[in-house]
């Protein structure tokens, strides 16, 4: 075993060791290691290049707060996630990772020039450096900036994996199951209030899980009371224990974003189970319980592989049994690191000395270290550490009365550890918009209000020392589940705890060091390369606000998101700037805590189940004659048919020519419909619609237009009066949720002394439209109820009879200017009656048709669609429906609007048609329309192509088209300028096929 | 995600409604006898406050009624709704009631 | 001794259980392995949604032979029948198949002369049924409402979001639930739940 794992204690299993490769090698550890722990157990400390720099790096923290040892996971792109907390990957047998941001290897690495050359990469470097030429930004400046600097590499290959959501529901949650955590969650789930317990990691007991040997709570070890505390938890069937779950943001109304690891620890994972679990929670109180970060010393060369926070190295030799160095020089300003020295020294760790940046230090902790012989330096400070890719040596110098330091001496050493403290862990306190309070004492800022219903217990409250911790958590707990309605059932208890105080205090800023600051770098952001002198210069550039300083510095910026930097980054701004920190403000904490997997996020919403994909009746029918489809909102519409070796034209102009000179059949089941029903439906339709309804006979139909209170044209569809109070209105396909949405805001807010009301029927029937000349020849045979003929059954009208037995709402209305129908039945018939009906116009060379031809055949009569002629601007009158309006009605929706007089300009885009004068070049749809094309660009614009077709039936294109008091340049002769090419086109009436009508009323 | 509560249905997420815009702007009864410039401030002037505002609601994936809510745009806390219909509310009062009634508890 | 097949230890004393009903099948764990979470679509159905004010639901109450439910999402239940509050003024019947022509024209005629609104949905809406002891975690996957028993108990009835789709929730029981969908969200709903039967229905 090698001489870095210690040869007992910790919370690895010795009885089941692991086999894992980093960079390609071979190296051994145990469950209940994280990559972290088992590389320091193998002596490995150079994980890493730097962001920026490409320095080397190490492991600096043993949580979530990694800043360096971001690593690759997974032996295949399928399964491969980059930028991994190493601190945070369990181990498991086979896992496969790798280091990031070097080449061609983490020993040698080319970019690692970047760090001579850093004289020319100060704060802001990418804004000042890359001006011009502007051209080069894209092919030059940005893809070799990215090339260099950056972190790990997205996985090419599809994710393999399955991800599930879940919504979860709770009187109180608890964030954190560390001490505070744990007595919170005792507390709470003892009155039988749903409880969720959470925590990221592997086991609850957070800090306890790293105890001291002298450590006891109410005369258990640490680690047996977590034990005893969550087989208590257990017991309660209203808990919910979920470890392996970050809670990693907090919405408003008490909303958390939770994810779960689920089998990332496994190594064949059962396959029933998904990778991750987004967990939704709405928690009616939420107790944070998310402990606090040790913060880094700033000072020159503070990043060198074996440069630690010194409760992380404390933690890896408690818990993980991991011996992080062989002799250690530790820098500190608070009372912990000699906790961490005691530990480690117990481990074998040789302790050169400590140095305290403190005049004094007297605490339990510090008497324990002398007491155990350990060298102690009060005034002293870090000031620089020798050695490339592994630490050598430090020095360590006097403060001076003046805060500067003295020239110092040199300690050779394979380890240093630095303390400035603890800083609060606030994050999801900061993003339920709670206002922080800055804490002298401990340099940092705790939690003050918060809108939301929460509370935080133990370090993050800014509490130190586990009975306060742990008191905390139980009042914690009780004040949740009380203010969740809970009383009672809460038992008296007892609490003795044998501890040592740690002291609290700190350092925030740069350390001094009396070196030449042109030379040193002592970096604040490690992730993102950032340096004290990267902030000094920032304020003397004039940046002198927190949120500016920030992004221009990137400091915090990086994916830890400044865990380890802000408090730094603040103290050297209050040092630069001569202003206390609460004067200079804090940044303000966003989601998520840790970085959150895309298919967290995604979860289900894969592949087929993305969106719904809406399907008609008729669909399956389509799919088996080859159709192609297109998607029309969620709707997946046939496209069209075609036939072996025919191409879209070629199957658009069969279909058309079929249409008009026989017979097709068409799927129009996604026409919205609408029923309105009550004595005062005439009423609600007058109001709604621009048309005029009263006289609207039943049995008989009326094209409708619906324009919004701006008077612009919202939708338009057949309406059909079934009954004096009954209406079946159709919209457009994609309109048919707003309309319903206006009807209903109008009738519920506006006038809800209507006797009316409203219901979807869009899916209740399936629609097949038979147009063309033999279209009442195909229906005839079928239809035994109902009399087809011109005389009894005129143009736009409806009746309800039977089809093939099957109840049907029959329509003879036209989209195609084709004698025709719209045959409605009840959706679940809709695929047998549509097969009835194709067998019957077969027998006269009957195609079966999609949207585009249907699009061609209306385009041919300038029928408009909403959408493509409309855009949200276009008035009644502007697309030619001016007819439409019911001349005599006092008010309808959007009447008033266009009584303004900007809306009857004459100058205003009317629908016009266009030809093409070569008579073959069919115009893009968009296509800009100019009056003279030899007008220097930009040129005047007076109009667009809206729709634009070849027509098969006429033989050469046609279009419709906006433009600018269109209508009185009929004959005239436009220009539609296009790249290489100017095309000349002929404004025409928008109607090119049976302008008299003639075949609708056949 | 808020929680918002239905005056028919109580308490119920965010993803059921759809926002609707400013509360109490009513169609005026007769809109031809508005000038333009009246129309246009009915058509398109909002308040937009910073803090309390009075706004609709329709819970569209629920009961599908609009409603009304008095929000504070600041913190998203949602201090009344009611059913469309009713009278605005005096909105101080209504949020300085809210938050009286808590801190007594 | 204590490990002799079948005795219980009291005290000292052996005594011989009764085994008649201790049977161990083959197949015994894919059956309790099965009932974890079971997914079937509801049969076809007659279905109306009926809107109108208070003279209309005391009439149609009469004319259904079910009192229309005035709280808010809930069910009422008769024989084959069923009236499920979708909002203060609208009402999901259902019926058995097959009535849907006859019962419209039955209860139009009764309400004759009285303001509603009664339109035929029965091929609009399809219905899933899900049972089992993870059947509200099932639907909790892609639902957000809280589906614990105390808030919302059975014969509770709401409109709600399931994934990007709208639904309507009914729990007919403890562990049962009746969704009723639009036609063409259905295999969407079902893709959603076959995901969530994968993890659940193995339990």
């Amino acid at each position: 075993m090698s001489r870095f794992r210690l040869p007992k204690g910790g919370r690895i299993d010795r009885a089941r060791p692991i086999s894992f490769r980093f960079d390609g090698k071979s190296y051994g550890g145990f469950v209940g290691d994280t990559l972290a722990s088992a590389l320091i157990a193998n002596g490995v400390h150079l994980v890493g290049r730097s962001f920026k720099y490409h320095r080397p790096r190490g492991i600096m923290t043993a949580g979530a707060d990694e800043m360096n040892a971001l690593v690759g996971v997974g032996a295949d792109q399928t399964r491969y996630t980059p930028n991994m907390r190493a601190t945070l990957v369990e181990l498991y047998h086979g896992l496969v990772a790798e280091s990031q941001n070097r080449w061609p290897s983490l020993g040698f690495d080319v970019g690692a020039v970047n760090d001579f050359l850093s004289p020319f990469f100060p704060a802001g470097f990418y804004y000042k450096t890359f001006m011009w030429p502007k051209p080069a930004w894209k092919q030059l400046y940005e893809p070799v900036i990215r090339a260099a600097a950056g972190l790990g590499k997205a996985p090419t290959a599809s994710d393999a994996d399955r991800y599930m959501q879940c919504y979860a529901h709770c009187d109180v949650l608890v964030v954190g199951a560390g001490p505070a955590g744990l007595a919170a969650a005792l507390a709470a789930a003892e009155t039988g209030a749903r409880v969720i317990l959470c925590d990221e990691q592997r086991e609850f007991g957070g800090s306890l899980l790293a105890s001291d040997t002298d450590t006891a709570i109410d005369g258990l070890s640490a680690i047996e009371w977590v034990a005893k505390a969550v087989e208590a938890l257990a017991r309660h069937e209203n808990v919910t224990l979920l470890t392996r779950t970050t809670a990693f943001g907090y919405y408003p109304h008490n909303f958390l974003g939770l994810i779960e690891r689920v089998t990332d620890h496994v190594a064949q994972p059962d396959p029933a189970l998904p990778r991750e679990r987004l967990w939704q929670v709405r928690a009616k109180e939420v107790v944070l319980a998310t402990g606090a970060l040790e913060r880094p010393l700033v000072f020159p060369e503070n990043d060198r592989p074996g440069v630690m926070l010194a409760d992380a190295a404390r933690t890896y030799a408690a818990r993980y049994a991991a011996r992080p160095g062989t002799r250690a020089v530790i820098a500190t300003a608070h009372d912990e690191a000699y906790r961490a020295a005691l530990t480690l020294k117990q481990a074998g760790v040789q302790i050169a000395a400590i140095a305290d940046m403190r005049p004094q230090a007297e605490g339990e902790w510090p008497a324990a270290a002398r007491a155990a012989g350990i060298e102690v330096m009060t005034g002293t400070a870090i000031t620089g550490t020798r050695g490339r890719m592994r630490v050598s040596g430090a020095t360590l110098a006097r403060i001076k009365g003046d805060g500067t330091a003295e020239k110092g001496e040199q300690f050779a050493c394979d380890l240093v550890l630095m303390s400035g403290g603890f800083t609060p862990s606030v994050h999801l306190f900061s993003q339920s918009k709670g206002k922080l309070i800055y804490d002298e004492g401990l340099k940092a800022f705790v939690p003050g209000a918060s809108p939301e219903r929460n509370r935080s217990a133990g370090a993050c409250a800014g509490e130190t020392g586990l009975h306060a911790t742990l008191e905390s958590g139980y009042a914690a707990g009780e004040g949740a589940v009380r203010a969740a309605g809970f009383g009672g059932g809460l038992s008296g208890r007892s609490l003795t705890v044998t501890e040592k105080i740690s002291a609290g205090g700190g350092f925030a800023g740069a350390v001094p060091h009396g070196r030449n600051p042109s030379f040193v770098k002592a970096f604040v952001d490690f992730q993102n390369d950032s340096t004290s002198k990267d902030i000094k210069l920032a304020t003397r550039e004039g940046f002198l606000s927190v949120e500016h300083v920030k992004r221009y510095t990137t400091t915090g910026m990086a994916t830890d998101q400044g865990k380890t930097s802000n408090m730094n980054m603040l103290g050297i701004l209050s040092d630069t700037l001569g202003k206390p920190i609460p004067e200079i403000g804090i940044t303000t904490f966003r989601p998520p805590y840790t970085p959150v997997t895309f298919g967290a996020f995604a979860g289900m919403s894969r592949g087929e189940l993305f969106d719904p994909a809406r399907r008609t009746a008729i669909h399956d029918w389509a799919a088996e004659q080859g159709a192609a489809f297109e998607d029309v909102s969620l709707w997946k519409r046939a496209h069209y048919f075609p036939q072996a070796g025919e191409d879209m034209h070629a199957a658009v102009n069969r279909e058309c020519k079929a249409v008009r000179e026989s017979v097709g059949v068409f799927d129009a089941s996604t026409l919205g419909k609408i029923e309105v029903v009550g004595p005062d439906a005439a009423e609600f339709m007058n109001r709604m619609y621009i048309n005029a309804w009263t006289k609207l006979e039943p049995g008989r139909c009326r094209y409708g237009v619906m324009c919004r209170e701006d008077g612009f044209v919202m939708d338009d569809g057949v309406v059909g009066r079934i009954a004096a109070d009954r209406f079946h209105v159709t919209t457009t396909t994609g309109g048919a949720p707003a309309v319903l949405n206006m009807m209903e805001d109008y009738l519920q807010t506006e006038w809800p002394d209507l006797n009316v009301w409203l219901t979807s029927t869009t899916e209740q029937w399936a629609v097949i439209a038979v147009q063309g000349p033999n279209a009442r020849k195909v229906l005839e045979p079928l239809v035994g109820d109902i009399d087809l003929s011109a005389a009894a059954m005129p143009h736009m009208s409806v009746r309800e009879g039977h089809i093939c037995g099957v109840q049907t709402r029959l329509f003879r209305v036209s989209f195609t200017g084709e004698l025709g129908f719209e045959v409605n039945v009840p959706a679940d018939y809709g695929r047998a009656v549509w097969e009835a009906i194709w067998a019957s116009a077969r027998r006269f060379d009957a195609v079966a048709y999609g949207t585009e031809t249907m699009h061609v055949l209306r385009a041919e009569k300038g029928f408009i669609i909403v959408g493509q002629e409309t855009d949200g601007t276009a008035t009644p009158d502007d697309v030619g429906l001016t007819w439409a309006i019911g001349k005599l009605k006092k008010d309808f929706v959007g009447k008033r609007s266009l009584a303004r007089a900007q809306m009857s300009n004459p100058q205003r885009k009317q629908l016009v048609g266009l030809l093409s004068l070569d008579n073959r070049s069919v115009l893009e749809e968009g296509a800009q329309i100019v009056a003279n094309p030899n007008e220097p660009v930009p040129m005047a614009m007076i109009g667009h192509v809206t729709s634009s077709y070849w027509s098969s039936v006429l033989g050469h294109p046609i279009a419709l088209a906006m433009v600018k008091g269109g209508r009185v340049r009929l004959g005239d002769t436009l220009h539609v300028p296009m790249p290489g090419k100017t095309l000349q086109v002929k404004v025409v009436e928008p109607v090119f096929f049976d302008k008299e009508g003639a075949r609708l009323n056949d | 995600m808020l929680l918002i509560a239905c005056p028919y249905c109580g308490e119920r997420p965010e993803t059921e409604f759809r926002y609707a815009g400013e509360a109490h702007i009513a169609r005026p009864h007769d809109p031809s006898a508005l000038n333009d410039d009246e129309w246009v401030d009915f058509l398109y002037q909002r308040a937009n406050p910073k803090g309390l505002h009075v706004e609709r609601w329709r819970h569209i994936h629920g009961c599908a009624r609009f409603f009304n809510a008095v929000r504070d745009t600041v913190s998203d806390r949602i201090f009344k709704t009611y059913e469309a219909g009713e009278p605005r509310p005096d909105v101080n009062a209504v949020a300085a009631d809210v938050l009286a009634k808590e801190s007594e508890r | 001794m204590t490990e002799f097949l079948g005795t219980e230890l009291s005290g000292t004393e052996f005594s011989g259980a009764n085994l008649a009903n201790a049977r161990t099948g083959a197949l015994d764990r894919f059956a309790g392995a099965a009932s974890a979470l079971v997914v079937t679509p509801g049969d076809p159905a007659t279905r109306f949604i009926f809107r109108g004010g208070k003279a209309a639901q005391a009439a149609m109450g009469d004319a259904f032979g079910i009192a229309l439910p005035v709280q808010s999402c809930r069910a009422a239940t008769g024989q084959s029948r069923a009236a499920l509050w979708l909002g203060p003024d609208e009402w999901l019947l259902t019926g058995e198949d097959g009535q849907a022509e006859t019962l419209f024209a039955a209860l139009e005629s009764a309400l004759a002369g009285v303001p509603h609104s009664l339109v035929d949905i029965s091929h609009r809406n399809i219905s899933i049924l899900l049972s089992g002891p993870k059947a509200a975690a099932a639907l909790n996957t892609a639902c957000p409402l809280d589906l614990a028993l105390e808030s919302f108990p059975v014969g509770m009835c709401t409109r709600t979001v399931f994934g990007k789709a709208e639904v309507l929730i009914w729990r007919t029981g403890d562990t049962l639930f009746h969704l009723e969908t639009w036609r063409s969200f259905g295999p969407y709903i079902w893709g959603l739940l076959s995901l969530a039967q994968r993890e659940y229905g193995a339990l």
